[in-house]
């Protein structure tokens, strides 16, 4: 099975952040960079389920030059190729845009005996959270698409199925989180699947894999224009608000003060 | 007109069954309290507002709807829509969605999938996580709760999930709700994606945490994976739930339906209390919804204390054991 992961380079924010002179965007130039967790699950994934089904698994953004490292640094992780679609402006894009930007690739790879039978994505962008991408990119390409799904797996069932077909799998099996438990879904490929963390434990480089990621084949394309545009007009840091906080006191003897207050709060039944 | 998604709860909820969901109810509020807005300049105050329900639809669910001001009910139920299929489910509410304004949900799992493939299939601009509205268009969160965007979509329809806790559920003079049913088939396509089973694990629920009065956080100050007793005996004398920091189900040491943040539940009871987490953005993302949180800390400096409304400053261990002690002595 041969699987596309979308990632998404985006700044690493764990302190303060300020805005940049566009007003548009955070400041960058303090800050790391990296994947969201969703999408490292995504690469790990991905790398288990091609490696149990002789597949490929390719890696894929839509960014600056500057997102080399990201694509290196899931190449490390077990990924064979990738590729960058590349613009100078990333946050010219809306959602539609990446999402067709995306469909062209996986269309001009196909065209070349390279075609994938899984896409797989973040559940959202961890800087512009539009948890929708991966939903019009499968509408892009016509395919079914799941959304926060946490597992893949081969189902046993399909597997039966599966062996009496030629090319490889036909189905999957995703688990997700639903509101009354895990749901499981048989999912027909090609498919799209935007993933949620939690379901594996995404694997840290080993030495071998970093130096097989450096020499990795990493194709570039140019990225179309994009047609609907970023409706972001501007970002607002959100107040800052100074503490006022009262702290009932220091160790067990501040248990009765807080009991009061959970009854006052009217949280003692 | 505004359509709004509403969520009813299932039969395992806290709150006993069938009762519409609270980030439901924000949402229902929060298109009541825009409409003049969110159908697009049109005739304000007289456009009636729709919501829709997919399956069963309760007297408590009709009751409550009526009292949250909402005119019309779609009530969609059929063999096909029995099982949760985002395609089957986004093609039902597409064929009773308007042409112009607003089609909503709230921002939970449910919510954003069926509105990004509602927006998919009427070609309409979608805004995730909004939080306000007005004439220049919407405010919504980003960067995990870090940064809010402004932004303008354009097109005669436009898709929005609400962020939860944007507003309060807000009652209003009750109206006598039209309800229309309707029955619809979903095309072999669109049934591709159908839950074929569900697998109810005590630890895979996450509607116990989200609908919960109050929450008992747990972060890496708890030490280890057997040190959860004292929180767990406080969530149970407050009729509460556990809810956890990311390091802790990195670590393995609770499932990871317990975590709470921005790729986790996020939360919004009366009262949080949060022991042995620091309040990292992430986390913060998912408990800001609490209405006070109280912060249990070694660390007075944690920006979890700063934010918090309440603290007491010590090992969370010896301070919940206390806290435990006396809520069972005030109770003899
Ligand atoms: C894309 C992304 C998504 C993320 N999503 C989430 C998410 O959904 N949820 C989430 O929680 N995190 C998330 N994180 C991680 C987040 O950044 C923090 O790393 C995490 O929340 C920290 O967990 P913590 O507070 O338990 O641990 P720490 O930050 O290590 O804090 C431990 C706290 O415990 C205190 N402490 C230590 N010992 C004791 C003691 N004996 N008694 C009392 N207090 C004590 C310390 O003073 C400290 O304040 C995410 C990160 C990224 C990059």
């Amino acid at each position: 099975m041969d699987i596309l992961v979308c990632i998404k380079r985006v700044p690493d924010i764990s302190g303060q952040i300020t805005l940049d002179a566009s007003g548009r965007d955070i400041d960058h130039g303090a800050l790391g960079h990296t994947i969201s967790a969703h999408e490292e699950c995504a690469v790990e994934l991905a790398v288990q389920l091609a490696g149990a089904t002789d597949g490929e698994v390719t890696i894929l953004t839509l960014g600056t030059d500057d997102a080399v490292e990201q694509l290196r640094a899931s190449l490390a992780v077990g990924a064979d190729d990738a590729v960058l679609i590349e613009t100078e402006d990333p946050g010219a894009y809306g959602p539609e845009d990446i999402a067709f930007a995306i469909a062209e690739a996986v269309r001009t790879r196909a065209n070349d005996s390279r075609s994938c039978d899984l896409v797989l994505v973040g559940n959202d962008a961890a800087d512009t959270g539009d948890f929708q991408v991966g939903v019009r990119l499968a509408y892009e390409l016509d395919r079914p698409v799941l959304t926060g799904i946490t597992l893949l797996r081969l189902a046993e069932e399909a597997a039966e199925v599966d062996a009496a077909s030629e090319g490889g799998p036909t189905s999957v099996e995703a688990y997700g989180i639903g509101p009354a438990g895990t749901e499981v879904f048989r999912l027909p490929l090609p498919a799209v699947v935007a993933v949620q963390e939690g379901g594996v434990e995404p694997r840290y480089p080993s030495i071998p894999g970093r130096m097989k990621a450096k020499k990795a084949p990493l194709d570039e394309v140019d990225a179309p224009e994009p047609v609907h545009g970023n409706p972001r007009n501007a970002l607002e840091l959100p107040p800052e608000q100074s503490s006022t906080v009262t702290v009932l006191g220091e160790g067990p003897e501040a248990a009765g003060a807080l009991v009061d207050v959970l009854d006052e709060l009217g949280v003692l039944r | 007109m505004t359509l709004v998604f509403v969520e009813i709860e299932g039969p395992d909820a806290p709150s006993g069954s069938g009762g519409v969901q609270l980030t439901s109810a924000e949402a229902v509020t929060f298109a009541r309290t825009n409409t003049a807005i969110l159908d697009g300049g049109s005739a304000a105050d007289s456009s009636p507002l729709e919501v829709a329900v997919i399956g069963a639809l309760t007297d408590e669910a009709r009751d409550r709807l009526a009292h949250l001001g909402v005119d019309r009910i779609h009530h969609i139920d059929s063999p096909d829509v029995h099982a949760y299929s985002a395609a089957a489910w986004a093609q039902a509410l597409v064929d009773v969605a308007p042409t112009h304004g607003t089609v909503m949900a709230s921002g939970t799992p449910r919510g954003m999938e069926l509105m990004a493939h509602v927006a998919a299939r009427l070609g309409a601009r979608m805004a995730a996580n909004v939080v306000a509205v007005d004439e220049d268009g919407f405010l919504r969160q980003v960067l995990g709760g870090a940064a809010f965007e402004r932004l303008k979509l354009t097109g005669a329809l436009q898709v929005l999930t609400v962020a939860g806790h944007a507003c309060d559920p807000e009652d209003t003079a009750p109206t006598e709700p039209e309800i229309l049913t309707h029955s619809p088939e979903a095309s072999a396509d669109d049934l591709r994606t159908r839950v074929v089973r569900t697998e109810v694990e005590e630890a895979d629920d996450t509607s116990g945490l989200t609908q919960a009065k109050v929450v008992v956080g747990a972060g890496r100050g708890v030490g280890s994976a057997d040190g959860f007793a004292e929180v767990l005996e406080l969530a149970d004398h407050l009729g509460g739930a556990l809810g956890v920091s990311r390091v802790v189900t990195s670590l393995g040491w609770r499932p990871h339906a317990e975590q709470v943040g921005q790729t986790g539940s996020r939360i919004s009871p009366d009262v949080y209390i949060a022991c042995g987490i620091s309040g990292a953005i992430q986390h913060w993302a998912g408990v800001q919804g609490a209405k006070s949180i109280i912060a249990i800390n070694t660390d007075e400096e944690a920006t979890m204390v700063q934010r918090a409304d309440y603290a007491i400053i010590g090992d969370l261990h010896e301070v919940v054991a206390a806290i435990n002690e006396e809520i069972t002595r005030r109770r003899r």
